[in-house]
């Protein structure tokens, strides 16, 4: 099973991007279980969603406690909640964020994380650019179709189409594919 | 048809299925999704000649479907915690004039102090009303026991509450196979009331009864409950003919044949339970789990049956009878009364207002169960400290003030 935990702010689309992970998998023929983390959200407020993905039927219903994947939606949550607990030693980080990953001051945890595990993306910058709106979720799943070989972009971009019909969905799907090339871009450079 | 989607929405496609007359309905958390999607399925035409009536409250809501039933059409609401509540006098009315309304709980805790997370206290409010509650494991589950309660309630003339764990099953995505409307036309025949009020034909309903009669209205009230105990299994063998999949019954068993520690648990925690089981059995731990579907009626002789070979008992809850402690427990109790060698049964309460059970949690209580058992009602993952230094606060200061807010202050205060 595969346990992915996805931190963000309210009105990022913390929520939506856990459901989208889980219909992607659910395309292609995999079990999988979202869900939020049941607070009384509000804009702004720190959001905390889960998805697992697996094979078999999935009965857990206790929250992601030990992440193979954890999603960051908002890189100034670092501050304010206990983002990594638990992220396995093997496991994935996957960072919405324009800055240089030296400039999250994060060092200790990336050094403990298989090296090219840390990826980087401007999702928020790509859904400007694509959507218009600042809503780095659907920018952050391409990026994690690149990790781990989870799901596949294919999957992801046709699971957001079935959440966003028209316009909107190809926006996102834009955002998406831009991420996905560049987390991929990244990796390669990391692993070198 | 399996599709990916969030547990509220399946069942609201599942109620449609079921072509009911009426709806009507208040809003409260975690259970709005469910009637949300209904009115929708209404107003884009998928439910046909069926009325949605937003109504001003629960009670409202519940005295309309009243009304409804006992005018022959087929009814159904859903509500919550404090909306459960709200609508108490319409719910034992429901089921004293024996109309056949099916109800979904979206399980959540009644304040005060408030609170929207998920726990059984509101279900087990109603326990004694004269409704039957059916407990989902799974969103698959909750779909499937909709269909199966409307024909349990018609068949029994008698309302049918189907209880389903707030936010954890409700607004949990996960695959779903909805069924086909002609299949749940199979199943479920047009609504064929036992009594009906008609203008062309007029009866009173509900009319005073006295001390000269109103036990033996109890009487069959309690016998015809019984009675639904054979039915409920024949429903469930029904479904899976049709259906192609086991969903309901009484109550189900997992890797039970051996164990030595038998759990017994309602709804969606059972799934997080058999994950520990397994996890149990790998280190040589014989346990297996009961999950029990049919709280109303209570399967005393099943669960006797189920329960008689083990050694301990741990009753898992998300509710507590304050001053009593597990009202499941107690009623297991019940189960294993006048046995000649009972099991040892141990009580546990968790998950109260939405705290996570876990798997670690359930088995180290498990293991506890076995080498260090507990006197009473165990409250897994209590925290301690928090408890000890407000009993010691209070016994101190005698205008200590209101035990949440305290609470609240001194976790703060500490982290």
């Amino acid at each position: 099973m595969f346990q992915v935990r996805i931190h963000g702010r309210g009105g990022q689309g913390v929520v939506t991007a856990a459901e989208l992970l889980s219909v992607a998998a659910f395309r292609e023929g995999r079990n999988a279980q979202a869900f939020p983390s049941f607070g009384s959200e509000r804009t702004g407020a720190p959001v905390v969603a889960f998805c697992r993905i697996s094979n078999k039927e999935i009965r857990l219903r206790e929250p992601v406690l030990e992440p193979d994947c954890l999603i960051v939606l908002d890189a100034t949550l670092f501050r304010a909640v206990d983002v990594f607990q638990g992220l396995k030693p093997d496991g994935w980080l996957l960072i919405n964020t324009n800055k240089p990953l030296a400039e999250l001051h994060i060092d200790p945890v990336v050094q403990r994380l298989p090296k090219g595990h840390t990826v980087i993306v401007p999702a928020t910058e790509l859904a400007l650019k694509h959507v218009k709106r600042p809503v780095p979720n659907a920018a952050l799943l391409g990026a994690f179709a690149a990790l781990g070989g989870q799901v596949h972009i294919d999957a992801v971009e046709a699971a957001i189409r079935e959440a966003f019909a028209g316009p909107v969905g190809e926006a996102n799907v834009a955002a998406a594919r831009e991420a996905y090339d560049a987390a991929l871009e990244q990796e390669k450079i990391l692993t070198a | 048809m399996l599709k990916q989607i969030e547990g509220s929405r399946a069942m609201a496609e599942a109620i449609a299925l079921c072509r009911p007359e009426i709806i009507c309905a208040y809003p409260i958390t975690p259970q709005t999704h469910i009637v949300e999607g209904v009115g929708a399925l209404v107003r884009d035409g998928t439910l046909q000649n069926c009325e949605f009536i937003n109504v001003e409250s629960e009670f409202a809501a519940l005295s309309v479907a009243i009304g409804a039933s006992a005018a022959g059409a087929r009814a159904y609401t859903a509500t919550a915690s404090q909306g459960l509540l709200f609508m108490a006098e319409a719910v034992y009315n429901a089921s004293g004039l024996g109309l056949p309304i099916v109800m979904t709980l979206g399980n959540r805790a009644i304040g005060a102090p408030i609170n929207i997370w998920n726990d059984h206290s509101e279900a087990m409010s109603m326990r004694d009303a004269g409704w039957m509650q059916l407990f989902a494991e799974t969103n698959q589950e909750a779909v499937d026991l909709h269909i199966q309660a409307f024909k349990l309630a018609e068949e029994m003339s008698m309302p049918v509450m189907v209880c389903v764990d707030g936010f954890i099953l409700t607004h949990a995505v996960e695959r779903v196979d909805i069924p086909q409307q002609e299949d749940v036309d199979t199943y479920l025949p047009p609504y064929e009331p036992v009594q009906v009020l008609d203008p062309a034909d007029p009866i009173s309903i509900g009319a005073m009864v006295g001390p000269e009669a109103f036990t033996e209205v109890r009487f069959l009230q309690h016998y015809k409950q019984q009675q639904a105990l054979s039915l409920i299994p024949v429903l469930a063998d029904e479904f899976e003919d049709l259906f192609g999949r086991r969903s309901g019954g009484l109550l189900r068993t997992y890797k039970t044949e051996d164990a030595e520690l038998i759990v017994v648990a309602m709804g969606s925690v059972c799934g997080t339970i058999k994950d520990t089981i397994d996890e149990l059995r790998e280190e040589g731990f014989l346990i297996g789990l009961v999950t029990l579907i049919s709280y109303r009626p209570f399967p005393v002789d099943q669960l006797r049956d189920a329960l008689a070979e083990a050694e301990h008992i741990v009753v898992v809850e998300k509710s507590v009878s304050v001053g009593m402690g597990g009202p499941l427990a107690n009623d297991i109790d019940l189960a294993l009364r006048n046995m000649a060698h009972p099991p040892r049964l141990h009580s546990a309460v968790a998950g109260l207002g939405g705290r996570p059970i876990t798997k670690n949690s359930l088995a180290d209580l498990f293991r506890q169960s076995l080498v260090q058992p507990w006197e009473g009602t165990h409250f897994l993952d209590l925290n301690e400290r928090i408890v000890a230094r407000n009993i010691h606060r209070s016994r101190k200061v005698r205008r200590s003030g209101p035990i949440a807010e305290n609470l609240i202050r001194q976790m703060a205060t500490e982290n």
